[in-house]
């Protein structure tokens, strides 16, 4: 699995992201991903030639593992990990779609284009405000439901989060009721408890990110409701001010992690 | 996506440490990291294959593997070297906020945004304490887990299904341990790295400060 591809899609997605979505990124590369291709993969390599069980029955043994573990953990988990993942692309596409739209403005020689050259419009970061709020935060809900849904498919399919040695089965062709021994048990129940750990810390920063989000929408809101109230015909110069230092406090931390850069 | 990833983060850190911070990821990357690429999947990898119990029964040799190593060495030690480097990261943050807030403003507000000073120092500071503290966790999980750093060539184990105590013996036992001392060795030159480190920028701004107080005093 080539992770490194979905490192540099993110990696470009993280310019525009806010310091929660910074936050996220750096939880999901360093302690999902990375221990992910580290370690678990590693615990989980011999989980089929390990798994032992008390009969010379030939096909038992086969028929006992795919019964308990239809779907392996690990790829469980990287399709947890993808999915999780590519809402991003969302914002990709619209950031993408709002660069092509200022080149083509440029090009055309438009009065109102602000921009120098192209290579300007490349660079720039975009504000999330507008149609691109509305993309952000949509993605940021969509992680969330499948974060949601895989963690209560973990759940579901192995009947909780914990792994245990010995496992009795009775499917055909087994004559009876036969013991099965999983490998590594314990080290499994670690890193399955870690995975979901790091999972609720990464839902419960999404909906940190969606918190304040909407909070910055609704202040927006209704600093430009008052605003049109007291003064209707000028901008306030006040709010200028203050919104740009809510930027600057929201937004920090730009260029965050060096390979996270566009 | 692997390894590599690691030593970017920490090379990233690396522009905003004092000297001993830069010996610190100097032993990181070549007594730890490389170590690890090179032992641990040569030395541990048939670490369950080659673990033998001196019985027939099914299922015996895999609980008692599982009894002994709930956590194989290989592990803990990846993620030891992961949750060690990530403190680093919060400086990076810092000197991230730093610049842009310099962006920001359209001035310098910072003589250099990745000088050791006024907060920075602070989240330097915290970041060395988390490193050496994390570092001493691990080291006291790895003596409870294995019940001390030793790898024994032989352990008796009577756990369900073995019939009676049965004889297992682990694979390369030796080997093993020497590896495993030299980790012990190399976590505590960092741990001692570290608190140097701390020792040494609490001495030089304490006594920056004082020289301040003393001149503005006599002024």
């Amino acid at each position: 699995m080539d992770w490194g591809a979905l490192h540099t899609v993110l990696g470009g997605v993280n310019k525009h992201s806010t310091s929660i979505g910074k936050i996220w990124l750096t939880v999901l590369f360093i302690f999902r991903i990375m221990i992910l291709v580290v370690a678990a993969e590693k615990v989980w390599g011999d989980e089929q030639d390990d798994f032992v069980c008390n009969t010379l029955q030939p096909g038992c043994k086969n028929v006992c593992y795919d019964h308990f573990f239809p779907i392996s953990h690990i790829r469980l988990w990287a399709l947890q990990l993808i999915f999780v993942s590519t809402p991003a692309l969302l914002v990709a596409m619209h950031v993408a779609y709002r660069r092509h739209e200022k080149k083509r403005q440029f090009r055309k020689g438009d009065q109102k284009c602000e921009y120098k050259d192209i290579e300007e419009i490349r660079k720039q970061r975009f504000h999330i405000e507008g149609s691109l709020w509305w993309t952000y935060t949509s993605s940021i809900f969509f992680r969330l439901v499948f974060e949601a849904v895989f963690m209560y498919a973990f759940y579901f399919m192995y009947d909780g989060f914990r792994m245990p040695r010995l496992m009795k089965c009775n499917a055909w062709p087994c004559p009876n009721t036969v013991d099965c021994f999983v490998s590594r048990p314990t080290e499994k129940t670690v890193f399955t408890i870690f995975m979901i750990a790091v999972s609720s810390i990464c839902i419960l920063l999404n909906v940190a990110e969606l918190c304040y989000l909407l909070t910055k929408f609704f202040l927006r809101r209704s600093k430009k409701a008052a605003n049109k109230k007291q003064h209707p015909n000028h901008e306030n110069k006040e709010e200028t001010k203050q919104n740009e230092m809510n930027e600057l406090i929201s937004d920090s931390c730009q260029n965050t992690v060096i390979g996270f850069s566009s | 996506m692997s390894w590599g990833f690691l030593r970017d983060l920490l090379s990233g850190a690396n522009k905003y440490s004092t000297g001993i911070g830069r010996i610190w990821v100097a032993v990181v990357f070549l007594f730890r990291l490389l170590l690890y690429i090179l032992a641990a999947e040569d030395i541990w990898g048939d670490e369950h294959d080659e673990f033998e119990c001196n019985i027939q029964q099914p299922g015996c040799e895999n609980v008692c593997f599982d009894h002994f190593f709930p956590i194989s060495h290989t592990r803990l030690w990846a993620l030891q070297l992961i949750v060690v480097s990530t403190p680093s990261l919060l400086v990076v943050f810092h000197v991230a906020y730093r610049e842009n807030r310099e962006k920001h403003h359209g001035q310098k507000l910072y003589l250099r945004p990745g000088k050791i000073d006024g907060s920075l120092l602070c989240t330097y500071l915290i970041s060395l304490i988390l490193k050496a503290g994390l570092e001493v966790v691990f080291l006291l999980l790895f003596y409870r887990l294995h019940n001390g750093f030793a790898v024994p060539r032989l352990v008796k184990c009577d756990i369900r299904p073995c019939p009676d105590t049965v004889d297992c013996y682990i694979a390369k036992a030796t080997e093993k341990m020497i590896f495993l001392c030299f980790l012990v060795a190399t976590s505590c030159l960092c741990i001692v790295l570290n608190l140097s480190e701390l020792s040494y920028l609490i001495c030089k701004h304490s006594k920056k400060r004082y020289l301040k107080r003393y001149t503005q005093k006599h002024e």
